[in-house]
């Protein structure tokens, strides 16, 4: 019997809904039974044993975002196939799912080498780009930790609703940042450490006065750096 | 209060005999001065040419015998301002504001045609005198430009007076919501912001959807470098646009649109809100519209200009006050769009069409074009071509003929080398495809895409690597970083072609592109991402020999990049005229008076003012 994510901490079985009607569809040529609603993702986490699909960015407890792509899958239409986010595609009935083909093998390693190539000391992606055959990134190395899978932001919103920090800029500059770029997180912060708990890359972590660190930031832009020191200079004075 | 009241149109023959009344009073033989006031001739200097017409005519005090009007742009940006005497339509171009006493005295009151303002056909060197003569134009088929010339796009009588608003009356009163998806469906209109989509299905999909509150959306974040369509109508025929708006939200059952415009499109903002402003006026927006018991209103959403805003998911994030990044979209937004309700967003360009299919009919319509892609397509012509400008075209005309009969060509003589279709994640098409019909499928078929209507024509002179860096560093800088296959990937691919142009990068390297565009293609999260690749795949695919050259041979076929190339000055041609020597800023020309230059390497910057002031062709860049 199929085991489905009521929220983060509960999982119930499809039989406790009996006025639910199941779906069927084919996850690597196996048959699945889900319910209506379900994306591929959650339906491969409740069924053990069935579909290869990592995932960085997702976490039961919040919203599914698609910002690290592992998890894409191949679902077959008609005669073709195409790439889905398995975290946010929702399941239909007589869907047929390939987690684990070599176009999908193909695609995460490219992925995995990026982010390996981003954040070449994260023991989890090294094990995890190892699993798909990628050592050595081809690109020129990073130092960072974070890979902006945003579940810490995430979490500080749609749990906590404290919004107590925020991803910024956009592109290669993006950054998980306290507001207004500010040196220390606010008191915004109540410091629940879930951030932390969430993090898949230990780029957060609880610092001495149990307020998390967040990754230091670097602030493409000059100007606001000076605005910044000025702005912390002044408030220390006060 | 009274005014407003009798501005009201209550019922469609309220409507008609306004039009009536509209056309009545003007007069088409009244002598008409039109300066396209659009902002390409604005840049030109047209906003003091006006001002000079304006001042002259009250100086002759001849306001009654000759009307002026600020009209929107016809396309012909390269050889603004334009300025058209009608009724005869006089054409004159590169307008000076000190040619207007004299265009004033010697065209409009005595009807004589002063030469130098003619526009000269470079192919012929012939002089014409009229508008429609002018070869630019006459390839074009304008059903959605064209209005543009005709009209002062502030004043909505003018554009009821051309027959505006008709198509709105007729689908309020003779059509059902059913009837107006079908007719758009049979025209085979494809949305024309850059995805292809048949408009018809969209509209039918969103018909069908359920919920109360459905939204009405224009894309007007127009953000590819070198594109102005949207633009051009916005500013010069917005009421076209909003009167497909209503056309669309009585379809689907809508009473809410937005227009979500780019802040950097200021006047285009401000003629879409006099238009809203002036159909409320007018009861052709807001409550009960012309009496039908139909209610809708639009309103404006300013772009903060970010160009991934202009991707559906991302625009309608933006609307809702939240950071414009993309979203899954494996739930249409004609289903789940805007605050989670079926939401129907379509292109500015896509909207113009409407009431042209409404009021001419599907099979008019369908008529134009190739078996795929019907209608026309207004294409911004830019790069390296005689004529710059907009161009409307019917789907199906040839590459070669948009570049040559219309464009007129390459400027200097130059050879053509590639043309870029479909804005910074198109591909580059080279000169074995000109002879390709324009249309979705075909560009497509060539690795590119038909995109919002760019089109940028490149010559010999141009590196191909170089451009493809461009591209890929625009995309990277707009590239909202919420996906690792967009963020990394770009800013990944950006630096092996830096490498490329560097002569710093391995054959190898080409694989590593070839990859990262999978990756990209396949992994992305929205079509900023799975596109982007284009450039960079299709300059491989048609120029590899560049590619190799820059990394086997360290050398830029086409001069352009700078670590590759080296100026030198042969000194059997070299004159000692010294201006090389002046020119240079950083002071590595040296040499005397009638005796040849040299220029010291390790000062050269590679700028290229040697090059471009020797007047003996002494200078070599190799």
């Amino acid at each position: 019997m199929a085991k489905v994510w009521i929220n983060a901490q509960t999982q119930v079985e499809v039989a406790d809904y009996p006025g639910m009607r199941a779906v069927h569809l084919t996850i690597d040529g196996k048959n699945v039974r889900a319910l209506p609603g379900q994306t591929i993702l959650e339906v491969v986490n409740s069924h053990p044993g069935i579909g290869n699909v990592p995932a960085l960015c997702y976490h039961p407890a919040v919203k599914p975002y698609g910002a690290c792509r592992l998890c894409t899958v191949e679902i077959e239409e008609g005669t073709r196939s195409r790439f889905v986010a398995a975290c946010l595609y929702p399941i239909r009935e007589g869907l047929v799912v390939k987690t684990d083909t070599e176009r999908v093998r193909k695609l995460r390693q490219g992925i995995l080498e990026l982010l390996l190539a981003r954040c070449p000391n994260v023991k989890m992606l090294q094990d995890l780009a190892k699993e798909y055959g990628v050592e050595q990134p081809r690109y020129a190395l990073g130092d960072q930790a974070c890979i902006l899978c945003g579940l810490c932001v995430r979490a500080c919103q749609e749990i906590i609703g404290r919004s107590a920090i925020s991803l910024v800029n956009r592109g290669i500059y993006r950054e998980i940042a306290a507001p207004f770029y500010a040196y220390e997180l606010s008191e915004g912060c109540i410091g629940c450490g879930d951030c932390v708990y969430v993090c898949p890359t230990g780029a957060i972590y609880l610092g001495p006065d149990g307020k998390p660190v967040l990754p230091k930031v670097k602030i493409p832009y000059p100007e606001v750096e000076a605005m910044m020191r000025e702005a912390t200079a002044a408030a220390s004075r006060r | 209060m009274v005014e407003l009241l009798q501005k009201r149109l209550r019922s469609p023959s309220e409507l008609e005999s306004r039009r009536q009344s509209i056309v009545q009073k003007r007069d088409p033989n009244r002598l008409c001065i039109t300066v396209c006031a659009g902002t390409g001739c604005r840049a030109s200097g047209a906003e003091a040419v006006i001002e000079a017409f304006k001042d002259e005519i009250e100086r002759r005090e001849i306001q009654l015998d000759v009307e002026l009007k600020e009209t929107g742009c016809p396309g012909f940006c390269e050889r603004g301002p334009l300025v058209v005497i009608r009724p005869k339509r006089i054409f004159y171009q590169r307008v000076k504001p000190e040619d207007i006493p004299e265009i004033i005295s010697e065209t409009v009151l005595n009807g004589t045609i002063i030469d130098r303002l003619l526009y000269v056909d470079p192919a012929t060197n012939e002089k014409i005198v009229y508008e429609p003569d002018v070869p630019f134009y006459k390839k074009q088929t304008q059903n959605i430009l064209g209005a543009n010339s005709a009209i002062d796009p502030t004043q909505i009588d003018d554009y009821i007076a051309i027959g505006g608003y008709s198509a709105l009356s007729k689908v309020l009163f003779h059509m059902s919501s059913e009837e107006v998806v079908a007719e758009i469906k049979r025209s085979g209109l494809r949305g024309r912001g850059g995805g292809g989509f048949p408009t018809g299905r969209k509209w039918e999909s969103c018909l069908h959807a359920e919920g109360d509150v459905k939204y009405v959306i224009c894309n007007a974040d127009e953000g590819d470098p070198g594109s102005f369509q949207d633009r051009a109508i916005l500013e010069g025929n917005p009421h076209s646009v909003v009167e497909g708006m209503i056309i669309g939200a009585y379809a689907i059952g809508s009473h809410q649109g937005y227009i979500y415009v780019r802040n950097e499109y200021p006047m285009a903002v401000r003629h879409a809100r006099i238009a809203i402003e002036e159909a409320m006026d007018y009861g052709l927006l807001g409550k009960d519209i012309l009496g039908s018991g139909f209610d809708f209103t639009v309103s404006i959403s300013r772009g903060g200009g970010a160009f991934v805003c202009g991707e559906s998911s991302a625009l309608m994030a933006s609307l809702e006050g939240k950071i414009g990044e993309p979203k899954a979209k494996y739930v249409h937004m004609s289903e789940k769009g805007l605050w989670d309700k079926p939401s129907l967003l379509n292109n500015v360009k896509t909207w113009a069409n409407v009431p042209l299919i409404i009021n001419k009919g599907a099979e008019w319509y369908s008529q134009i074009g190739t078996a795929g892609s019907k209608g026309t397509m207004i294409f911004a012509l830019v790069g390296k071509i005689n004529n710059t400008g907009l161009v409307e075209v019917p789907m199906g005309i040839t590459l070669r003929e948009m570049i040559y009969d219309i464009g007129g060509g390459i400027p200097g003589g130059k050879k053509f080398k590639a043309v870029q279709t479909g804005g910074p994640s198109g591909g580059c098409i080279p000169e074995q495809y000109l002879d390709t019909p324009v249309d979705f499928d075909e560009l497509t078929k060539l690795g590119s895409m038909m995109g919002s209507g760019g089109m940028i024509v490149m010559d010999e002179d141009t590196c191909m690597v170089d451009v493809a860096k461009y591209f890929v560093n625009f995309l990277e800088g707009e590239s909202c970083g919420k996906c690792v296959p967009c963020r990394e990937g770009l800013h990944r691919m950006g630096e092996i072609l830096s490498d490329i142009t560097r002569g710093q990068a391995g054959m190898e390297d080409l694989d590593l592109l070839e990859d990262l565009a999978g990756t990209l293609r396949d992994g992305s999260l929205c079509a900023l991402g799975t596109t982007a690749a284009n450039p960079v795949l299709t300059t491989l695919r048609y120029f590899r020999d560049e590619y190799v050259a820059h990394i086997e041979q360290k050398r830029c076929p086409a001069g352009v990049c700078r670590e590759l190339i080296q100026y030198s000055i042969d000194p059997e041609k070299c004159e000692g005229c010294l201006r090389c020597l002046r020119a240079c800023p950083t002071e590595a020309v040296s040499g005397e008076k009638r005796k040849p230059h040299t220029i010291d390497q390790s000062k050269c910057i590679k700028c290229g003012a040697c090059f471009d002031v020797c007047k003996f062709g002494a200078v070599i860049k190799r």
